[in-house]
């Protein structure tokens, strides 16, 4: 598959949507010890308390977004930790970074031609509901929502042409 | 089985932590774990005590994965000491970097507690 080809019409024509939800579920199963499946959107509109993201540069190029209530990120962290209970907001703050990072690293490596040209940055995570983020990318947006501990997680990939 | 001080390098303390009750899980026994949230941080802590193996993760703030390998040659603490990376860094070009600069085993982000013994009891000459 060649590089050059514009990442919208990739995303399109590769159906990039699935590769993305098999990347999220990976990641929970392994590292969070959670099966999770993708639901509607409609039907489970997620709390955007918790937002971690990752930047992915080079070959592709956008931003990786994971939103989430604050009981849920902490539960994940829970889970990952095998803790009865999370420490600290820093360590739920840096569970869901790091589930961003490696969402976004499992689903480049799951794409032909762009694993090997395309950098991630470190996590951001913000808490909070009162923002708004003005994304340059510019493409397509590919967005999942799964249930985990029977609430809405939102997985979205904005992608720069 | 001889009981190891393993460094763990990472920026995430959640990573670190799950890499050491991989290690755990994988039936190594850990005299002592040293954690370092970057390579600077790691180097320093190198300078203060020598450890049996180093597990470190590529994508790093201060110092990336790459640079502190890279740097562990003029480590005496260091000297010998395999180094095994775990990142979220899967393509091809990664990998031969990492082992070019010298490390001796690679793991991909997520990994599974068999992953972890599968690469790093070889590099610590046990048996996976």
């Amino acid at each position: 598959m060649s590089t050059d080809t514009s990442l919208a019409v990739r995303s399109h024509e590769e159906n990039w949507l699935p590769v993305l939800e098999l990347a999220v579920e990976e990641v929970f199963e392994i590292m969070v010890g959670q099966r999770v499946k993708p639901v509607s959107k409609t039907e489970h509109a997620p709390k955007r308390e918790f937002t971690a993201m990752v930047g992915l540069a080079g070959a592709l190029c956008g931003i990786l977004t994971i939103t989430c209530a604050r009981t849920t990120a902490r539960e994940m962290t829970k889970c990952m930790l095998s803790a009865e209970i999370a420490e600290s907001e820093e360590q739920i703050s840096d569970a869901l970074g790091e589930i961003s990072n490696m969402i976004a690293g499992n689903f480049k490596n799951k794409l032909a031609a762009t694993d090997g040209q395309c950098m991630l940055s470190v996590p951001t995570v913000i808490k909070g509901e009162e923002y708004s983020v003005r994304s340059m990318a510019d493409g397509d947006n590919l967005e999942t929502v799964m249930l985990f501990a029977g609430e809405a997680v939102s997985v979205c990939l904005q992608l720069h042409n | 089985m001889e009981k190891i001080r393993a460094l763990i390098v990472d920026d995430s303390s959640v990573m670190r932590k799950i890499v050491e009750r991989s290690l755990r899980q994988a039936g190594v026994e850990l005299e002592k774990i040293v954690e370092a949230g970057n390579g600077a941080e790691a180097l320093a802590a190198l300078g203060k005590e020598p450890v049996d193996l180093i597990l470190c993760d590529i994508n790093m703030p201060v110092m990336d994965g790459l640079e502190f390998v890279r740097a562990l040659g003029g480590v005496e603490n260091a000297k010998g000491v395999p180094v095994v990376m775990i990142t979220t860094e899967g393509s091809e070009n990664h990998v031969v970097q990492a082992l070019t600069a010298g490390a001796k085993g690679y793991i991909r982000k997520p990994f599974t507690p068999e992953q972890v013994k599968e690469h790093v009891l070889p590099v610590i000459g046990k048996k996976s």
